[in-house]
């Protein structure tokens, strides 16, 4: 996970091995079927991403499948300075 | 997430990675990091603040609002072989308990450990007795569990 260059743009997450869900496909069932935008569900593989982040004073690129082989809790949260 | 940050020892121990995710930017987990977790932590956030802008993550994990461009509390476990065991999802006014993720690993980790030999009944925890599925135990849990053992 080397460190990326550090620039304006706004990096984001990207999710791997299918196609990525955009915004026109969001609002309804994708066309193309489970084979290509499999959702989560228990018991299904997790599905792989590639992501910025920040980790101990450095940005990082973090990709889900690095971690295979060991036990994983993805915490998703509303947002940096909530309260809860 | 300084609730669990204080209690990482514990899934040190039991070998579970964590990485957080809201659609706020790296640059932002920085700074909330260090004007306010510091505060409420030992040493800080200490594992990956995963960075989530387009909620590409969120959608495919069926946590992202797309009226509100934020992810729902959510949360997944994920095994050694990529597979998701558990999840919860949250609407925003509630938190999570950690304990019972702890509960919840540690009984994955048991029929992990047994290879599915093993099932962890209601409000299982470890020292708990477990179950042997199989066809002497059909029509007969009765025998060995009961609800008061929840």
């Amino acid at each position: 996970m080397p460190d990326e260059p550090v620039g304006c743009a706004r990096p984001t997450g990207t999710v791997l091995g299918q196609d990525a869900p955009s915004e026109e496909k969001s609002e309804e069932q994708p066309k193309t079927g489970v084979e290509s935008m499999a959702m989560v569900k228990v018991g299904g593989k997790a599905p792989d991403f590639e992501a910025p982040a920040y980790h101990k004073g450095e940005f990082i690129t973090v990709k889900l499948s690095d971690y295979l082989g060991k036990w994983v809790l993805i915490c998703f949260y509303p947002g940096d300075f909530t309260f809860v | 997430m300084s609730a669990v940050a204080g209690k990482k020892d514990q899934l040190d121990e039991l070998g579970v990675e964590i990485l957080s995710v809201s659609t706020d930017s790296a640059f932002v987990h920085k700074i909330w990091e260090e004007v306010e977790l510091k505060k409420m932590t030992k040493d800080g956030i200490p594992w990956p603040m995963v960075s989530d802008g387009a909620g590409n993550l969120g959608r495919v994990y069926g946590v992202y609002d797309e009226a509100n461009g934020v992810n729902i509390r959510g949360r997944f476990l994920i095994d050694p072989d990529g597979v998701v065991q558990a999840m919860e999802v949250l609407t925003p006014p509630v938190g999570r308990k950690f304990a019972e993720t702890i509960r919840q690993i540690h009984a994955f980790q048991h029929v992990r450990k047994t290879k599915g030999a093993e099932a962890c009944p209601a409000g299982w925890e470890p020292g708990k007795k477990t179950l042997k599925p199989g066809p002497d135990l059909v029509g007969r849990v009765w025998e060995v569990w009961q609800p008061e053992d929840e």
